[in-house]
């Protein structure tokens, strides 16, 4: 079954945060505003869409989604 | 002031002899952009002692990025280049840049921001409760350009009643002293002398606001020096003032003529998030500057040292290539990499703040003023240079 997982590059993420408010379930913010993915990343089914959209408004092309 | 200044040339073309102080640009540069995009991407002109100007997303962004080749020192375009003026971390470039923006990012996160809501919106409302009931305003003058003023006053810790004072010194620098050094410098020279006033009476008195914790501040055990402080709160006023005002000030321009959008806004409320983001990438009101420092060529064009670059992100924005009907204002927008806050590493700091207020300014707005309307009767005037927006927005109410 394939698992979907998002991940935030550190080094690309710019802290526009709009990850953590398009897809707060899967995106949290670190002391100083930059994005992370929430634990592992890992996307259940329903989330699907918001962690596309999310990947579609970073302006730093900082996320990816990792089908495994 | 504005009657010194000579007149100018207008530009006879814009791919070689552009003019972003030219009235035809301050009223509607979109078309010019257009124009340039498919024409010469990235123009050039000997005004300014020479500046570009990158029309497309992908030339504004590699610019963004390349610190290197083009630095921050410089984030104005005017026609001499005055004595360097710090005010970091926005005219920082690397390794400075990180320790001076770092010790600012905490107090800007969307948490931190949350806690200043209750105070923007019961601006919002007051202003409001002044203009309800009355046939017409001036949207610009007495809502839009109230509200973050007095906003970022509250977080500096600086009284909420300057904001005559401070909106002189921001049109001084940002408008009248692209062109006039004098009255540019002595407006720095005010700045300079309020701020170290508030800094030294801070240090007698400790108190809870943004100068009270830059005093105590440091990064990897470094404390700041008074003049970086000063840089920075001059900065922050500057930069926390005119820009959300403008983006406020633009949201409502389009929403005074676009009526299906206004009542579709005031009914869906879930459509609030994507609506300011379409409206911050179509009327981003920041245009930001580098000075290239070494020699460099992007997309074909070669970028000498010691010209400066106007570093278009309302122009990046507009690109059809990024944007698809880019042109078209469309508030639910799904996809929307827009850079109304810049790319790379000067994204700006107020980013989480100017959502907070743009998105409160709007919905309390509409919430008591659901319908309103250009006056045909008045005309609408935009800020020239930098930062654009109305600062004069004639509605006719109801």
């Amino acid at each position: 079954m394939k698992v979907l997982r998002v991940r935030v590059d550190r080094e690309r993420c710019q802290g526009h945060a709009r990850c953590f408010a398009l897809a707060p379930e899967l995106f949290e913010l670190d002391q100083w505003g930059n994005g992370r993915e929430r634990g592992d990343g890992a996307v259940p089914a329903p989330l699907e869409q918001k962690a596309r959209l999310a990947q579609a408004n970073c302006p730093e092309l900082a996320i990816t989604i990792i089908e495994e | 002031m504005g009657e010194s200044m000579s007149p100018r040339p207008p530009a006879s073309d814009w791919s070689t002899d552009f003019d972003h102080l030219d009235p035809r640009w301050s009223e509607n540069p979109y078309p010019i952009w257009d124009e340039l995009r498919q024409s010469c991407p990235i123009a050039h002109t000997d005004r300014f002692m020479g500046a570009y100007f990158p029309s497309r997303y992908e030339d504004v962004r590699a610019i963004a990025y390349d610190t290197e080749h083009f630095s921050s020192r410089r984030i104005i375009v005017r026609e001499t280049r005055p004595p360097l003026i710090p005010a970091p971390p926005i005219t920082s470039d690397p390794p400075e840049h990180r320790p001076a923006k770092q010790v600012l990012l905490p107090a800007f996160t969307p948490e931190a921001i949350e806690r200043h809501e209750p105070h923007a919106r019961a601006i919002c409302r007051e202003l409001i409760g002044r203009i309800a009931g009355k046939s017409r305003c001036d949207a610009a003058v007495e809502y839009a350009q109230e509200i973050p003023v007095r906003v970022i006053a509250h977080m500096l810790g600086v009284p909420e009643q300057e904001g005559e004072l401070f909106r002189k010194w921001i049109k001084e620098i940002l408008e009248i002293g692209i062109t006039d050094h004098e009255v540019l410098m002595r407006a720095q020279r005010e700045m300079i002398a309020y701020f170290a006033e508030k800094i030294a009476a801070r240090r007698a008195v400790p108190r809870d606001d943004l100068i009270g914790y830059l005093i105590n501040a440091s990064v990897d055990g470094r404390a700041f020096s008074d003049e970086h402080i000063n840089g920075t709160l001059r900065l922050l006023l500057i930069a926390g003032i005119d820009t959300t005002w403008s983006a406020i000030g633009s949201c409502l321009w389009h929403l005074a003529q676009h009526a299906d959008d206004r009542r579709r806004l005031a009914a869906e409320p879930d459509l609030m998030g994507p609506a300011v983001e379409e409206f911050l990438r179509a009327y981003a009101p920041v245009t930001m500057a580098r000075e290239v420092v070494k020699e460099t060529e992007i997309a074909g064009c070669a970028f000498k040292p010691g010209h400066m670059v106007l570093l278009s992100f309302p122009a990046a924005n507009r690109d059809p290539a990024m944007f698809p009907d880019a042109d078209q204002v469309i508030i639910d927008r799904k996809e929307n990499r827009h850079a109304a806050f810049g790319l790379g590493i000067h994204r700006c700091i107020g980013s989480n703040l100017a959502r907070m207020e743009i998105r409160v300014a709007l919905s309390e707005w509409l919430a008591r003023l659901p319908e309103f309307r250009l006056d045909p009767d008045a005309r609408v005037t935009w800020s020239v240079g930098t930062v654009r927006g109305p600062r004069a927005l004639p509605l006719l109410l109801g």
